[in-house]
């Protein structure tokens, strides 16, 4: 396999498996948020338990997504040096601005989360778990930022030509505020908060399947509940909003996405389907001139397909994106489904009485998982052969030092390690799960044991 | 090019760069310093001491990693793109130092059992270990120097890293982190624990500064578009005098009991350390060894007026920021180690 191969394949993996934990971060940030905040308003123990045995979780998930996003920073780098020259201009700026405005507040106020309960009264506390969401919030803006303008670019002119031509910013702000990231930032913040929620429901479920600490379940499920069907439906416009304007700035994206490929014929839309690349061929159930209707308002009116672009302007796995583009929309269906089902048996009073209902539960949190990877995978296969849509090709974008065999000895590394990190992760997780949210005693309770596992201080008594 | 206060924008991001190293290398350095001694504790106990002392706010430090990336990409796309595609397999070797630290630092606390632990505390060890080498084989190459292309990019080989300046430096880093953390780790501590590292401290300045003097005496002799500058301009040679005194201030401070003063002239010393090295460089970002036309300099490897610009704002808004946080945290948890049932 050639050096371009190799990267993407190792760009690929290594975003895939960071994107894992990034989104439970936010997610998980927000129901802290709200747990501590019932904790602070209400003053009951139960939610203090809920809060400190999810701050426990998110420590684990925030570790790993730490140091598998180091690696992102400076795959830039390593593998695409001169997509780093091209667009250092830019992307520099929304990367430094992460480090600085999102991650110093993430980290910063991270160690009085986990380590500070016995440190800082309850207000602080409450104000660093805030903080910590915001953090992680923020990260999301500027990354996403900086993806965008490489999806729509803005507010940028090219300077130089050939192998020295770079983009260079003419506009902060309309760089900042490209024509696509405020919709796709949302449709990234609620697939986040959908993860996190999802979480949480599948844990309390288990509870409630096992009947254990069903005092700390149902709580935790019910906000959990709230909040995943609240997302679920903000999901639906979200996508909507950013599906309308793939259809604005990117128009062999959007053929690719429901695999049409003839410009003079009305476009329709699929719910599943198959779309043969060598043929051109798209067959499945359709919603016939449904693409058209969301281009045009109208569902007779011809949609610019794959042929309309050459060749080598195109995405070429058409299938594929085709694919990963309907499993989102699939599972975003399937969550509102499910939520809406869910809420309604609660109003009913029969919520927790249905066993297969919490089994569902239980598995829900693959769903959104697979749904962001997928939309991920849609959002940059879709596309490709660009890396900036448009100006710089990803063939043209790689480390031209930097050889095959390099790229082969580093994705073996990733694969081992991040193998090997995802078994712990997981085996680390259930333990927690299982062990459960722990009772805590009073202030002068905790004070008195810590005292005694510290031989430290004893000696000085 | 556009000028604040009379030194141009890619000048003062120069110096913005500098500053995050630095403050990378005081923050991040106590804490990997801490992970590098840390199988010179033997007792559970004093692990997990040791651990929790870095606990809450080795992660913040590490965030100075990340904004010490963006900033170079940012501000300096053609040296970030050059010599990351040229540190390709080291750096991949660091990347996983870094996960591995992350990671044993969580791991460890999450299971009782003795070898689960111990396993824990050697990977924990070794990858800071790891990290803190590879840190200063990078910084010895990208001060000495790499084999450059009329395009800026890396000519050279895998081989191209390891010669004895470079690997001084990192011996030296090493060293430096050490004896840093011991510093820091003598702050937390009590009774024995803080009894056997004070002695460390010692024994770790004493490494250190057989190190750097080597590494010094090497670059005075060998190397001379490092050493040319403070040949030239005498002036500058109060730079490593403070650095002496800097240095010959921390037993003194560790003997009398002032860790925290002990801690300052440590971080002093880095500082006064690697203003050294940005002299010596100035105004190469990376210099090109054997076609010194190839160089990447401050001038031809930044980024356009416009970015400057925009970057300095970020960093004047952002930075006081996130001194006034860390000051927070590093407030909130000030004193000795007390293990609670938060604690690793």
């Amino acid at each position: 396999m050639d050096v371009e191969v190799l990267s993407r394949i190792q760009f690929a993996f290594t975003i895939a498996f960071h994107y894992i934990y990034p989104p439970l971060s936010i997610g998980l940030g927000l129901l802290l948020v709200i747990f501590e905040g019932m904790y602070l308003a209400t003053g009951k123990k139960i939610y203090e338990q809920i809060t400190r045995f999810w701050i426990k979780i998110f420590a684990l998930i925030f570790g790993i997504g730490v140091a598998t996003g180091i690696i992102m920073e400076f795959e830039f780098g390593t593998n695409w040096a001169t997509y780093s020259k091209y667009v250092g201009d830019i992307f520099g700026s929304a990367l430094a601005a992460e480090g600085i405005f999102a991650f110093a507040l993430e980290a910063g106020f991270l160690g009085i989360l986990i380590f500070g309960w016995n440190r800082v009264s309850s207000r602080v506390h409450f104000f660093s778990a805030l903080m910590v969401f915001l953090g992680s919030m923020f990260s999301a803006i500027w990354i996403v930022v900086a993806n965008s303008w490489q999806q729509t670019p803005a507010g940028y002119q090219i300077v130089g030509e050939g192998m020295n031509a770079r983009a260079e910013i003419t506009d902060f702000w309309a760089m900042v505020f490209n024509p696509s990231s405020v919709d796709r930032l949302v449709h990234v913040w609620i697939g986040a908060f959908l993860a996190g929620a999802f979480l949480v429901l599948s844990v309390n479920a288990w509870y409630i399947l096992k009947k254990r600490h069903l005092e700390v379940a149902i709580p935790s499920f019910k906000i959990a509940l709230l909040t995943a069907t609240i997302f679920s439906l903000l999901q639906l416009v979200a996508g909507h909003r950013s599906a309308d304007g793939v259809a604005k700035n990117q128009p062999a994206k959007l053929a690719a996405l429901e695999g049409h490929y003839d410009s003079l014929s009305s476009a329709d839309m699929y719910l599943v389907g198959f779309v043969n690349n060598n043929t051109q061929r798209t067959t499945g159930i359709r919603i016939p001139g449904g693409l058209s209707f969301l281009v045009h308002g109208r569902f007779d009116t011809p949609v610019k397909g794959l042929n309309a672009f050459k060749p080598d302007e195109r995405p070429t796995q058409v299938n594929a994106v085709f694919q990963v583009y309907h499993l989102m929309i699939a599972i975003g269906m399937m969550l509102i489904a499910l939520t809406l089902y869910a809420c309604i048996q609660w109003k009913r009073g029969k919520l927790f009485n249905q066993r297969w209902l919490m089994i569902v539960f239980v598995g829900s949190v693959l769903l959104p998982q697979i749904a962001n990877q997928a939309g991920w995978f849609a959002a940059e296969m879709g596309r490709q052969p660009w890396v900036v849509y448009g100006l710089l090709r990803t063939s043209d974008a790689l480390s031209k030092t930097v050889t095959a065999n390099q790229v082969m000895f580093s994705l073996i590394l990733f694969m081992v390690v991040y193998s090997l990190l995802f078994v712990l992760f997981i085996y680390l997780l259930n333990k927690k799960i299982q062990h459960g949210p722990a009772e805590y005693g009073t202030k002068e309770e905790i004070d008195e044991s810590s005292k005694r596992n510290n031989p430290v201080i004893k000696q000085e008594h | 090019m556009g000028e604040f206060i009379g030194i141009e924008y890619h000048v003062w991001w120069f110096l913005v760069f500098g500053a995050v190293i630095t403050g990378y290398a005081i923050l991040d350095g106590f804490d990997l310093g801490a992970g590098a001694l840390h199988l010179f504790l033997n007792k559970e106990q004093s692990r997990r001491i040791a651990l929790n002392a870095i606990g809450p706010i080795w992660d913040g430090n590490e965030v100075w990693l990340v904004i010490g990336g963006g900033a170079l990409f940012a501000g300096f796309p053609v040296a970030y793109a050059a010599i990351f595609s040229a540190f390709y397999v080291p750096f991949f070797i660091f990347l996983m130092g870094i996960i591995f630290r992350a990671v044993s630092i969580e791991f460890r606390s999450k299971e009782p059992g003795a070898i689960w632990r111990k396993t824990w505390d050697v990977v924990y060890c070794v990858a800071s270990i790891i990290i803190a080498l590879s840190l200063g084989l990078m910084l010895g190459n990208v001060a000495y120097g790499l084999p450059l292309n009329a395009d800026k990019e890396f000519a050279g080989d895998g081989y191209s890293f390891f010669h004895p300046f470079s690997i001084m430096v990192s011996i030296t880093t090493l060293a430096l982190f050490m004896m840093h953390g011991a510093i820091y780790l003598t702050m937390k501590t009590e009774n024995r624990l803080y009894a056997k590292l004070h002695l460390l401290a010692n024994n770790f300045t004493v490494f250190f500064v057989l190190s750097f003097v080597t590494t010094t005496l090497y670059t005075l002799l060998y190397i001379p578009h490092l050493s040319d500058f403070f040949r030239q301009h005498p002036v500058y040679f109060i730079i490593p005098m403070l650095m002496t005194l800097a240095i010959a201030n921390i037993p003194r401070q560790i003997k009398k009991g002032k860790y925290r003063y002990a801690f300052l002239s440590s971080a002093a010393t880095i500082s006064l350390l690697l203003i050294m090295v940005a002299i010596e460089v100035f105004p190469y970002l990376l210099y090109s060894t054997g076609a010194p036309e190839n160089s990447i300099t401050v001038h031809n490897g930044a980024s356009s007026a416009k970015t400057m610009k925009i970057l300095l704002i970020i960093a004047l808004i952002g930075t006081p920021l996130v001194a006034i946080y860390t000051a927070f945290v590093f407030w909130t948890f000030k004193g000795k180690v007390r293990l609670d049932e938060t604690s690793y």
